[in-house]
């Protein structure tokens, strides 16, 4: 999808008047921040846990050429097919070619971010393809028309009002014409609606959590089943991963799950963990008759060469956005493009353009709490800062702003400049402060005063009431 | 699509500023591979079968104990009787020897679009989660697992190891090498995406019974 994140700031502040969206973002982040926490105080292991995983995956990303080439000979092995995508545009002839020799009209897909990220529906569907989301979430937004605006949770802004609608809206070519408002009805009709597309599909297409090199294995995680439906169901297989998931052995991979489950839902683990491995065999009475897995790197690959490679650690559990007060309060759409939250604010400006998305390493307020609860560790902040440090070197930040930093980064380095300079701002307004103490309205910080009242400073710089203070002790003291 | 391939590599080794790994380079982490590591694991105490048990009702999950695999076919009756199913169930070929109560319509192989019931054998149970394992294969169609509307698991009590990590030394012994699929059950299919509320059933099995076969689960 194009990313329409240079409307960052006009698409945030309409989600913020947005009482749906509002509405619908308030009973959704209690809910994943306490069962998170809950899952966690219930293992003492997990910090242990996530060290690992860090260390696993720092050692994969160092060798990753092996073991990408050590998982497609096991892929082959076991009469499966590797492609690898360079681009988006790569993955989508690719899968789009892959279908199209599978003469298929209908595919079903479980949910894949990758996919969303590479625009697979939108080609398929240009070929003359029925896709179906299959995992309740994607296939909401697929009514709907909208991208996902959780990671984990596609639909996770949308009210069980909107919801009843859109299936009323779409359901009643099937026969289905009854207005649904119970959470149970809504998701046994989309159960019976899902059901036949399962068995019609002629491809499968599903995402890969973690890619095993000792084994030639795929893996997915999910609560609903729909992704074991889609792969076992239709005739040929796809899954759409990134070259940055591959981890060495099964051992390593239960690392993962262990820390996945739990930052991600707040469960021990999901439902359904699946391990495939290859077409089905002979003797089999079900399962896909093609195996195909489709390596995409897009941007990977040269992320791996510097400061970013931190970011490929990511198992995309949604805990950053899920603890972000930004995402918390103008929820997924507004970053405009597939990734939101913290991990979307570095991936976003990497994939598509340090301008392009220029807004996004510039709305957080870097109080950390992303890195706090990342499952592997990734230092969210500072990759956002250093995306920051990279608009400005680029020219990229607005003129003012860059001369205002220059002027302030001047003065800076001259201390002695630096609190003549200060005493003057300080000494005007903390005059005219002096009887309410505080400022309704002031010229050049509107943005802050229009929300809120702007404290009014004492007069005095603090180096000149230390100096006072310290002076005013040595008397006492004397 | 081989150019996509050396593409990628290429791109990938300027970025780690390096050439292809040298054969030295290379048994060092065949090494790795082929050497079990010792990762962090959910330290546990108590018996498993009771931890498979606390764990699987937990998720929703239901559970029944019997001392023998004799007694699953009335285990089974039991389970359909109180859900007032009727007595139509698809049987996984590996549970083909069972024999199954007077009146019972069986019939063993993959699943039908409409199937209610299946009954299927696991490969192993993990202890840490109360996870159940099946395997695909001509034995264990994957499509009991997710198509009917109720799956019912037989699971021998010996069956269940600690952890994850023992299910995969098994899986490595195996002859026939990896299976098309492995799947790791711990509960009957769920979905949270309709205003997080929890809802059984999305797509794959509504209920998921176990039925715990031992002599330990006399007791």
């Amino acid at each position: 999808m194009q990313p329409l994140s240079r409307q960052f700031k006009q698409r945030a502040t309409i989600a913020i008047k947005d009482a749906n969206l509002q509405a619908a973002l308030g009973k959704a982040k209690e809910g994943f921040v306490g069962k998170r926490a809950a899952a966690i105080a219930e293992l003492p292991e997990f910090e242990q846990l996530r060290e690992e995983a860090k260390a696993i995956k720092d050692h994969t990303l160092a060798n990753l050429d092996f073991y990408l080439e050590r998982y497609e000979a096991q892929v082959k092995k076991y009469g499966g097919h590797v492609h690898w995508a360079k681009t988006a545009e790569d993955a989508q002839r690719i899968v789009l070619d892959i279908c199209r020799k599978a003469n298929a009209k209908t595919v079903t897909k479980g949910k894949s971010m990758v996919s969303e990220e590479c625009g697979i529906n939108e080609v398929l569907e240009a070929a003359g393809m029925e896709v179906v989301e299959t995992d309740l979430g994607e296939y909401i937004i697929q009514l709907a028309h909208e991208p996902p605006s959780h990671i984990i949770a596609p639909a996770v802004h949308k009210t069980k009002a909107q919801v009843s609608d859109l299936f009323h809206t779409h359901h009643a070519k099937f026969g289905l014409t009854r207005r649904l408002t119970e959470v149970a009805d809504l998701v046994n009709e989309a159960r019976q609606v899902l059901r036949k597309q399962f068995f019609r599909a002629d491809v499968g297409i599903t995402g890969g959590n973690f890619l095993v090199a000792e084994t030639g294995s795929s893996i997915i995680v999910t609560n609903e089943g729909n992704g074991d439906l889609t792969q076992t169901l239709a005739r040929v297989h796809i899954v759409t991963s990134g070259i940055e998931r591959v981890v060495p052995t099964l051992d390593d991979a239960t690392t993962f799950l262990r820390l996945l489950a739990r930052s991600a839902t707040g469960q021990e683990t999901e439902t359904y963990t699946t391990i495939s491995t290859g077409p089905r065999r002979s003797g089999d009475l079900d399962g896909p008759e093609e195996y195909h897995v489709v390596l995409v790197d897009n941007g990977r690959s040269r992320m791996l060469g510097g400061q970013f490679r931190d970011m490929l650690r990511c198992i995309r559990c949604g805990a950053c956005m899920n603890h972000c007060p930004v995402y918390g309060a103008i929820g997924g759409h507004a970053y405009g493009w597939v990734y939101p939250g913290p991990m979307g604010s570095v991936l976003t400006p990497l994939f598509t353009g340090l301008d392009v998305a220029y807004d996004l390493p510039n709305a957080c307020t870097l109080n950390g709490r992303c890195q706090s609860v990342c499952p592997v560790k990734i230092p969210l902040p500072d990759l956002l800062r250093e995306l920051r440090h990279r608009q400005y070197e680029e020219k990229i930040t607005p003129a003012y702003q860059r001369l205002a930093l220059s002027a302030w980064a001047f003065l800076a380095k001259r201390p002695r400049l630096y609190h003549a300079v200060m005493r003057i701002p300080v000494g005007v307004l903390g005059w005219f402060g002096r009887g309410r103490g505080s400022f309704a309205s002031l010229p050049l910080a509107s943005a802050w005063t229009r929300s809120r009242e702007m404290p009014a400073p004492q007069g005095k710089t603090f180096q000149q009431a230390w100096r006072e203070r310290m002076e005013n002790r040595d008397e006492r003291r004397t | 699509m081989s150019d996509g391939r050396e593409e990628v590599l290429r791109s990938v080794r300027v970025s780690l500023n390096r050439e292809r790994p040298t054969p030295e380079e290379r048994d060092r982490l065949e090494a790795r591979i082929a050497t079990l590591r010792r990762h962090t694991r959910p330290a546990f105490e108590g018996d498993l079968v009771g931890r498979v048990v606390d764990k699987l009702s937990s998720r929703a999950a239901t559970t029944t104990l019997v001392g023998t695999m004799s007694e699953v076919g009335t285990a089974v009756a039991d389970f359909l009787g109180r859900n007032g199913f009727s007595k139509k169930i698809a049987v996984a070929p590996a549970l083909a020897d069972l024999t199954w109560p007077q009146g019972f319509d069986v019939h063993t192989g993959k699943a039908r679009a409409d199937e209610c019931v299946s009954v299927t054998a696991c490969f192993a149970a993990v202890g840490e989660s109360g996870s159940l394992v099946l395997l695909s294969g001509a034995e264990s169609p994957t499509t009991l697992n997710f198509v009917p509307e109720n799956h019912i698991v037989v699971v021998r009590t010996e069956q269940i190891v600690a952890h994850f990590e023992d299910v995969w030394l098994l899986l490595r012994a195996l002859p026939q090498g990896m299976p098309r699929a492995v799947n790791v059950i711990s509960g009957p299919s769920r979905t949270a995406d309709v205003e997080q509320t929890i809802q059984l059933g999305a797509h794959g099995p509504r209920r998921l019974h176990v039925i715990l076969v031992g002599r330990d689960c006399l007791a």
